[in-house]
């Protein structure tokens, strides 16, 4: 069937097509606002960024450390136990060297994603997260890291009260 | 003969206007163990397949369905996620079991409402992008249009519009899953501030978070389960057409055809002697009469004489919205129609409290998918 | 199980940009469908509609959008939603309405008009991660497909050279394909040399933007019987979604799109899927996913995707050809229409009608796999003649 035919539908536009007007538009702003309840596990969790620090939740049936927090373990899924300060150092998951912001722009200096397995977690509980004070070039999977935080004062309770994570000496 | 399927676990999360104190995450988990423990099943173990409803703006994420396996205990499990109203997942639950692939599959909706800061903005996104939207009507405007044109072709009336709200209002006082239960008058309706005429502000449901968890099972695994099973004995779901210009204006053709089906499976010929009694969908006061009239439980023009009869209330011949409605409880999004099946799985199975309804076998749950749509399900119920 | 047949396939050309809406490409792909079945609108008891994000169309409700152009008027329709694999699913669900004795014949309709996204369709992506704990980090969907892809090719040792092989070979295979939007020849070379996004990624690992619709129809063993003479039967269906906590796994390998083929296998009962499966379609919106699922979907070991590339096992007219028609890389990834012209892709290919893009051998069976959310949901479609 697909041999016989000759001409598919679609209609292919340039931009030309639409600078020129050739093609009209309907243009639409959306104002769409949300404020989410952040509830009690990722509450706790942006309260402790604000002092400084992680904080993770243990579950009692697969004793795991569970990072992000939840009150609930997807595994075994029952409530989970108690929290559980983490620390603020961790390792190299995997990371990028991003160029571009998400409208394709270029970017100046590129960004340095990573999924950081924190220590004092579960193994391979790792969160995103960026690297910084480091050459991209330098950058490897297994580099050891530690957070960089905003003073106090700056802090607001986010995950951007964690600037970055840079390299550990020796790491 | 299709393998019988029944919902054999139901729960919910706390009904509330707003839920400030909980994550959605946290309210499905909520839902989710209740429903788990009426059905004693292991959601890690025992279900099969996992399907939820959710639309991606009500929620402020792209991709909302990358969000709901963990609370759910669905992680690493079939799950998938239907973009309707619960009732749409009721439906794709019940064909699943009756594939033979699945023997236990659970239905998760849920209403978060109260994330969203501007709810009409994010409303109107649904209207055509290129012939309504630029309007920039308030997307209830909609509604008062259809309203109009309902009133006039049946014969029902603006009266009568307003004792739904009376009668819903009354009756969720009872139901303590309710947000919104008063007692108002029919002279408070009409005279609450105009919204969108003939629709007063009061004739609008107005919204509530919440989730709904149900765990539904084939005749095969329901023996080895804890739940009281109730049986979906027939379902139904259509779509009229999204497009104003072709939509026929004062009649829900969306809910007459879902009824059709469901009640060809269920073997219904005549809905007011085979059922006894039903939730409807009463976004706005006039949708319940228009439903009830579109679901042949009464015949056009009828329906809001039977209120005025007493027909509809809970002490009538056919009780209408015992539980409140969408205009008692609160509307619950894409949540809505599991709510509704919730109440009628409640009242055969003699739980509903101060609402319970004496001698029900056999109820229905209808839902509509709000504004701009024509899209809606039917779902028949009944006792073992 | 009851057997379920699709009989019919269509599709819109995958295009940047396309004058058609939305509801309009629905239309064309639906139409061309069930014309090539020989039926019309009337013969069709239910629709299944699958789209991908809300915001590409920039339409909330799309489903309920895209309704009468797909064929839905006054009919039950669903719309699915499985991200990125929901072009895999949508057959999937069609599946289902049928295996279940609900309905005899539905038209599965799947669409995307990434073009109305402004000032960019990859904006619509930010708002996938985690509102609370990632948006603000300010990522874009670039980030996670270079950290899985690094994670890959770090825990095997395999190269960027290896990977682009897989670019070159499908944006040649669509060469072939009369909707394909980049179709080319090129080297590994312009691969490497392209613009890097987010290393590892350089810009040609990755497929484009684009507008289009793809439909089949699927029905029952009576009414496949008497429609066609050359019926293509599902034979396995499978799909399982992983954990939200997409940085609690490590994304080395996808264990989703495993027991997704798992579960597909054993309906079909396949015991030996690499000698089992004649031709694959896998999802490959980046060059390195098209390895990466080929390892999870058991048809070679792991890291072992590279090797069986280099060695021309998955050219059109190797042992195993893997998207012969040209993927996601080459005709162009319109996400939902993407994994169903995969299908339709099987349908033609497995009924000799797939013209230049024929494999040779009369293949027996195929499979279409599609992939979704944060590295997370993979659906697995099993079509055999």
């Amino acid at each position: 069937m697909t041999v016989k035919i000759k001409e598919w539908p679609g209609t292919a536009l340039s931009s030309r097509d639409i600078e020129e007007g050739r093609v009209l538009t309907v243009r639409h702003k959306l104002k769409a606002e949300y404020a989410w309840d952040a509830g009690v596990a990722i509450g706790r969790y942006l309260r402790e960024l604000k002092n400084g620090r992680l904080v993770a939740r243990r579950c009692g049936g697969c004793d795991r450390i569970l990072l992000p927090p939840r009150m609930f373990c997807e595994q075994c899924f029952v409530p989970t136990d108690e929290w559980v300060y983490v620390e603020d150092t961790g390792t190299v998951n995997t990371f990028s060297i991003c160029y571009v912001r998400w409208d394709v722009a270029r970017l100046k200096e590129p960004l340095l994603p990573a999924v950081i397995n924190v220590d004092g977690a579960s193994p391979g509980m790792g969160i995103l997260h960026l690297l910084g004070e480091v050459r991209p070039e330098d950058v490897h999977i297994g580099m050891r890291v530690r957070a960089v935080w905003k003073s106090p004062g700056e802090r607001e309770g986010a995950i951007t009260d964690i600037k970055y994570w840079k390299p550990v000496q020796g790491g | 003969m299709p393998e019988r399927v029944a919902i054999v676990g139901v729960g919910h999360s706390d009904i509330r206007s707003i839920t400030p104190g909980l994550s959605c995450k946290e309210m499905m988990y909520e839902a989710a163990a209740r429903a788990y423990e009426d059905a004693g099943v292991n959601p890690r173990k025992d279900v099969d397949s996992f399907i939820c409803v959710s639309e991606d703006f009500w929620e402020g994420t792209s991709i909302y369905d990358e969000y709901v396996p963990d609370q759910l205990g669905g992680a690493l499990r079939p799950v998938h996620t239907v973009t309707g109203d619960g009732i749409h997942a009721l439906a794709c639950a019940a064909m699943l079991i009756r594939t033979g692939m699945a023997r236990v599959v659970v239905v998760e909706g849920h209403s978060k409402h109260s994330d969203m800061r501007t709810p009409a903005h994010i409303h109107n996104f649904a209207y055509d992008p290129i012939y309504h939207r630029p309007l920039e009507a308030h997307p209830h405007h909609l509604a008062g249009l259809e309203m109009n044109r309902f009133l006039h072709v049946t014969g029902n009336t603006r009266e009568q519009c307003g004792l739904v709200v009376k009668k819903n209002l009354a009756n969720a006082l009872l139901n303590p899953r309710a947000v919104y239960g008063a007692r108002v008058s029919l002279e408070d309706v009409l005279g609450a501030p105009p919204a969108f005429t003939p629709l007063g502000e009061l004739d609008i449901a107005r919204p509530a978070d919440g989730g709904f968890v149900m765990v539904v099972a084939g005749e095969r695994a329901i023996a080895g389960l804890a739940g009281e099973p109730v049986w979906i004995t027939g379902y139904g779901w259509c779509t009229d057409t999204p497009a104003l210009d072709s939509r026929q204006w004062g009649e829900a053709a969306y809910a007459r055809l879902a009824a059709q089906q469901a009640y060809r499976m269920a073997g219904i010929t005549d809905p007011f002697r085979e059922l006894d009694f039903a939730e409807v969908d009463d976004s706005f006061s006039y949708k319940e009469l228009e439903h009830l009239e579109a679901l042949r439980i009464c015949r056009p023009g009828e329906a809001g004489s039977w209120l005025e009869e007493g027909v509809t209330l809970p002490s009538g011949d056919f009780p209408v919205n015992v539980s409140g409605g969408s205009l008692g409880v609160g509307h619950l999004l894409e949540a809505t129609g599991l709510h509704r099946v919730y109440e009628v799985v409640l009242q055969l199975r003699g739980q509903a409290g101060g609402n319970q309804l004496p001698d029900v076998a056999r109820g229905l749950a209808q839902s509509w998918r709000n504004l701009p749509t024509t899209t809606g399900c039917v779902v028949i119920l009944e006792r073992a | 199980m009851a057997k379920v047949a699709v009989v019919g396939a269509g599709m819109t050309k995958f295009v940047r940009r396309a004058q058609e809406t939305g509801r309009e490409l629905s239309w064309q792909a639906a139409k061309m469908a069930l014309d090539s079945a020989g039926l019309t609108l009337k013969d069709v008891d239910a629709v299944v509609i699958g789209s991908a994000p809300d915001a590409f169309d920039g339409v909330h409700m799309k489903g309920e959008y895209l309704a009468d152009g797909s064929g839905a008027w006054r009919k039950p329709c669903i719309r699915n939603f499985v991200g990125g694999a929901t072009g895999v699913f949508a057959p999937i669900q069609g599946w289902y309405h049928i295996a279940s004795g609900q309905f005899d014949t539905v038209l599965v309709v799947c669409e995307e008009k990434m073009s109305s996204c402004h000032p960019h369709p990859q904006g619509a992506f930010i708002t996938i991660f985690d509102h609370t704990t990632e948006r603000p980090l300010g990522p874009n969907l670039l980030w996670i497909f270079a950290l899985e892809m690094n994670r890959y090719m770090t825990v095997h040792g395999i190269t960027k050279e290896e990977i682009a092989l897989v670019a070159v070979k499908n944006k040649k295979n669509a060469l072939d394909h009369p909707c394909a939007q980049l179709g080319e020849e090129l080297t590994v070379e312009d691969v490497l040399n392209s613009e890097v996004l987010a290393w590892p990624v350089n810009r040609l690992d990755v497929s484009p933007a684009s507008d289009g619709a793809a439909a089949v129809v699927m029905c029952a063993e009576h009414v496949a019987k008497r429609v066609s003479d050359k019926p293509v039967w599902v034979e396995g269906v499978g799909w399982h979604l992983d954990t939200a906590y997409w940085t609690n796994r490590d994304l080395y390998y996808p264990r989703y799109v495993e027991y997704a083929a798992r579960m597909a296998y054993e309906m079909a009962g396949i015991k030996e899927p690499r000698k089992e499966i004649h031709i694959v379609e896998p999802y490959d919106p980046f060059d390195y996913k098209e390895l990466h699922h080929l390892e999870g979907l058991l048809l070679c070991e792991r890291g072992g995707a590279a090797r069986l590339t280099a060695d021309g096992v998955t050219q059109r007219d190797g042992d195993l050809p893997v998207c012969p028609s040209g993927g996601l890389l080459g005709v162009g990834n319109p996400i939902a229409a993407a994994g169903l012209m995969k299908v339709c892709e099987l349908f033609w290919q497995l009924r000799g009608e797939a013209g230049k893009r024929q494999v040779p051998g009369t293949p027996r069976r195929g499979l279409a796999q599609a992939w979704g959310d944060l590295m997370q949901v993979g659906t697995v479609i099993i079509l055999g003649r």
